[in-house]
Parts: structure tokens; C-alpha cells; sequence
């Protein structure tokens, strides 16, 4: 949806959530925004596709010690996350997980329209981009041919069990995901094989062990091994090619496979909201980190400016200079006093600390 | 300084001059060499720097840990020598490594 549209008069039926800000992307940057923006009395719904807090920190690197946070020597990715939810907690953030916001446009009244692909609507005066690298999605293992098959016979996640209802499924992966669809989709399919390239799998114990029984029991085929090709035609996929760990070449005979190879980045819908973009990045000024269109600012790794660097610090700069600008726009007119967390009551109170 | 070689799926070699203590992925990085991502910096998070260790050389490097384990599910093509080359540290005695570069990364 472009930006000069207006919504159509049925969407705006549905139930709409109000809110001074809505915050896309809750990595670190999106989290401490909420912070800023709560110190001048600006309250933030946010999205994120993940289902839980801290973008790449809590998806890619948990466990990794992080050293430039500064009053931090050293710190845990999600340690840091789970510091900054609990810095946030005093200005009730409401997150809205395992969604993606597919279109952002600007209201008659003024404001903005924000939907997500679950269907939840957001009326809010000011949009805040946090959205990092992009949203996180499937990985497309790299399969020669395999975007011919996808959204007719290679999925990436499940919408619909009953589209595997009598079909040979074929289920590539060893972690959570892998296992779980298999056992969910075994009883309902004709036919599930799992496929994985060793004998052992990072998924829980609990799952493996249902799913070795099912293997044991003769309803479920377990292949060790990776694929190199798929055949089929218009996009009707029959069967699957794969190499066996013994060296040896198969095809196992396959309608549907669901491919589970983690998650990467990809910029996503954001591609489509009318914002001037450069090399998959948002051109923002230094002074508000506002994009192109007036309300909408972008910080964090999305971003560009000269002399840009994607580091957590850089964004937690930049939403404190973002969050004056959104405040001009939720509370025209309105003063802003610059004051310290140190010494103002006003501000003490706001935490809860006084 | 030990020397490392990469050679591509096609059969084009490269070697370069590795620091003691850096990982094969970074020196690929620094050197430019095709066919290495590394997406995550190094992290261990994204299996774009895929590499077959040669099999002259791989009771040298060693298996990888668990974690690294874990990634190469993600990699594409994964052989027996399969190592994440970010995981791989230089040390003397790695002194002339080969290792071959995928077809493709993840
Ligand atoms: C391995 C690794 C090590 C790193 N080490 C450091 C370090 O030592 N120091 C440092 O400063 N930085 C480091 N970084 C970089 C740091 O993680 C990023 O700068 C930081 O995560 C950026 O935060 P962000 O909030 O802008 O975006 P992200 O953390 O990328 O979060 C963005 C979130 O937005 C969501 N999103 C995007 N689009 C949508 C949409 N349309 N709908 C819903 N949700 C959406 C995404 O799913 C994601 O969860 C490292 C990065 C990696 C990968
Ligand atoms: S660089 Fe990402 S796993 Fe090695």
C-alpha cells in the first residue's frame, strides 16, 4: 500500500488497537526505544515476527558474550535483552510476537494505519522502524529449481494442516520445528519421511523419542541424508532426490516437503511502504532519524546515514534523539523539558523509583 | 606466518598468509577468497563459510564441537571433512591447511 492511499473504510471496522507509537521490530534497539519514548510519557505497542524479545541478539547469538555495551565490560546477548525488557517494564510495552506488519499508511485524520499478517490493526500518531536486518524468515535451502514448488508443494512453515491431509510428506531437519511437524503432520498424512543428514538431532528429547518409537513401530520413515534436486511438474512436486549418507542416490516419492533450515533476514514488506530506500536500508536524518515520510522514523540496523555503524550503541543514540522528534507529533505544542534520570522527580516517578 | 589454501569448487587456488590464533574465515575475509559468506561475523550462527577440510589434513583440524555440529545442519551439501571455517583456529601446525570451498553456501 502506497502512502498517499487512504485505508478502505472496512478495514477500519475491525477492532483497532490505539496507541501513541507503534514500534516495529523488538530487538535491542525497538526495546530501548520504548524506554525513551516512555520518558516522555509515550506509550508503544510493538511487533515483531519472532516469538519472544531481542531480534539477533535472542536469535542469533544468545549465548555470545557481547564487550562494547558501555557500563558493561562484558554481557550476555540475552542477558542484555532481558536487562533492557526490565529498563522498558515501567511504561507497560504490550508485544505483539510471531506476527509481521505487512502495511503501514497514513490516515485522513492524520496518524497511521498499521495491519499485520494476523490481521491485528493499529491506529498510531507516530511509527517507529526498528526492524534491524529485516524480518527474520525460513531459510531456502539452496536446492537447484526448488522456488518453482514453493507455495504449491514446498512449504516453509505450516498455515493449514489439512493441506497435508493424505499426502507424501517429506520433512527436512533435526531441530524443533522438524520434529514437532512431523509428529503433528504423521497422523493426518499418507505417508511422512523425515529426513536429516545424522542421527542425531538438536530438537527436544521428548519429541526424538516419539518420533524413534513412530520409526520403530513402522509408521514413520526416518532417511539419513540431504537432498540435491527435486522433480515434478507445474509446480507439482512427486519426487524428492537425495544423497544418502552412504553415498548412495535416491528419490523418495514426495508431494509436499517442509524444509527446515533456521532463519535469516530479509527486508520483508517493508520494501512496499512508499519509503524512499537505499540498498535495502532507510535513509534517516541525524537530527529525528526520520525517514521520508514525516511521523515515520527508522533507527537501529535499518537505517542509513552517513557515517553509519550497526551497533547496538549507535541505536540506543538514536532513539533518544528520535523520541523528542515522535513527541512533537503525539503532544504538539507541548514543552519538552530536557531533564536527567538522576535528579528529576518527574522522571523518578515515571520509573517508579520515587 | 602459516599459510593456508583455499581451493573452489572449480579449482581455483589461493593461498594466503594466516596470523596465529585468527580463524580460516577470517582470513578468507581479509583475502578476499570467493565462497565464503560468513554472514554472522563469525558466531557461528549462520553456516556461510562452509568448507571441506582436506582429508590429508583433517585429523589436524579436528571434529567440530556440538554447537558447530548443530550449524552445519543449515549448510548445504555437508561431506564427512565439513567444517564451519569460522570454528577453525590457525596455529603452527596448521602450516599449509587446504581446504576446498562448497559449491554453495547456505
Ligand atoms: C553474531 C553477531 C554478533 C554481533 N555482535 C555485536 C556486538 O558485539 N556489539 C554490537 O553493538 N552489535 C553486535 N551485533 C549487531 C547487533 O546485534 C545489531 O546491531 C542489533 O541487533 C540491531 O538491533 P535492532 O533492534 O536494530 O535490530 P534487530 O536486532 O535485527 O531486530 C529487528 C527485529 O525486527 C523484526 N522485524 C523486522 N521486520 C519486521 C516486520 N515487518 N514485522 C515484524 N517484525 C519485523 C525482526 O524479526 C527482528 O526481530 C552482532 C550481530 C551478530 C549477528
Ligand atoms: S561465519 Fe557464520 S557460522 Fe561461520
Amino acid at each position: 500500500m502506497r502512502m498517499s492511499e487512504t485505508i478502505a473504510p472496512d478495514v477500519i471496522t475491525a477492532d483497532v488497537i490505539t496507541t501513541d507509537v507503534l514500534v516495529i521490530g523488538a530487538g535491542p534497539v525497538g526495546i530501548f526505544a520504548v524506554f525513551e519514548l516512555g520518558l516522555l510519557d509515550m506509550r508503544c505497542h510493538l511487533v515483531d515476527i519472532l516469538d519472544r524479545p531481542g531480534g539477533q541478539c535472542a536469535e542469533l547469538y544468545p549465548e555470545k558474550p557481547i564487550y562494547d555495551i558501555p557500563g558493561y565490560p562484558v554481557v550476555g546477548a540475552q542477558e542484555l535483552v532481558e536487562k533492557l525488557m526490565e529498563q522498558a517494564r515501567p511504561f507497560s510495552p504490550v508485544f505483539h510476537y510471531s506476527q509481521m506488519v505487512e502495511t503501514v499508511a497514513r490516515l485522513p485524520e492524520g496518524g497511521f494505519a498499521v495491519t499485520t499478517d494476523l490481521g491485528t490493526l493499529f491506529h498510531a500518531k507516530v511509527v517507529v522502524i526498528a526492524a534491524g536486518g529485516g524480518s527474520f524468515q525460513p531459510k531456502r535451502p539452496p536446492v537447484p529449481g526448488i522456488e518453482a514448488y514453493e507455495g504449491t508443494s514446498v512449504f516453509y512453515a505450516v498455515r493449514r494442516m489439512e493441506a497435508f491431509r493424505d499426502q507424501d510428506v517429506l520433512i527436512v531437519g533435526g531441530g524443533d520445528s522438524a520434529l514437532d511437524w512431523t509428529l503433528n503432520l504423521q497422523p493426518i498424512a499418507r505417508r511422512v519421511t523425515l529426513m536429516h543428514r545424522r542421527d542425531e538431532f538438536r530438537a527436544a528429547p521428548h519429541s526424538v523419542e516419539q518420533m524413534r518409537h513412530l520409526v520403530a513401530e513402522g509408521r514413520l520413515d526416518l532417511v539419513l541424508g540431504q537432498v540435491t534436486g527435486l522433480s515434478g511438474a507445474d509446480g507439482h512436486l512427486s519426487g524428492v532426490h537425495v544423497k544418502l549418507n552412504d553415498g548412495s542416490a535416491r528419490t523418495i516419492q514426495a508431494t509436499r516437503m517442509l524444509p527446515f533450515f533456521g532463519l535469516t533476514m530479509k527486508l520483508g514488506p517493508i520494501a512496499d511502504w512508499g519509503l524512499n530506500l537505499h540498498e535495502n536500508l532507510i535513509p534517516v536524518d541525524t537530527e529525528k532519524f526520520e525517514t521520508s515520510e514525516p511521523g515515520i522514523f527508522a533507527v537501529g540496523d535499518i537505517n542509513t546515514y552517513p557515517g553509519k555503524l550497526k551497533l547496538i550503541l549507535s541505536g540506543f543514540h538514536e532513539v533518544a534523539l528520535m523520541a523528542q522528534a515522535a513527541k512533537r507529533i503525539v503532544a504538539p505544542g507541548q514543552r519538552i523539558v530536557f531533564q536527567y534520570t538522576t535528579s528529576s522527580t518527574s522522571l523518578q516517578k515515571k520509573l517508579g523509583v520515587s | 606466518m602459516p599459510k593456508i589454501t583455499f581451493i573452489s569448487a572449480a579449482g581455483a587456488e589461493q593461498t594466503v598468509e594466516a596470523e596465529i590464533g585468527s580463524t580460516v574465515m577470517e582470513n578468507a575475509i581479509r583475502n578476499m577468497v570467493p565462497g565464503i559468506e560468513a554472514e554472522c561475523g563469525g558466531a557461528c550462527a549462520c553456516a556461510t563459510c562452509h568448507v571441506y577440510v582436506d582429508e590429508a589434513w583433517y585429523a589436524k583440524v579436528g571434529a567440530p564441537e556440538p554447537m558447530e555440529e548443530d550449524m552445519l545442519d543449515f549448510a548445504y551439501d555437508v561431506r564427512p571433512t565439513s567444517r564451519l571455517s569460522c570454528q577453525i583456529k590457525v596455529t603452527a601446525a596448521l602450516d599449509g591447511l587446504v581446504v576446498r570451498t562448497p559449491e554453495r553456501q547456505a
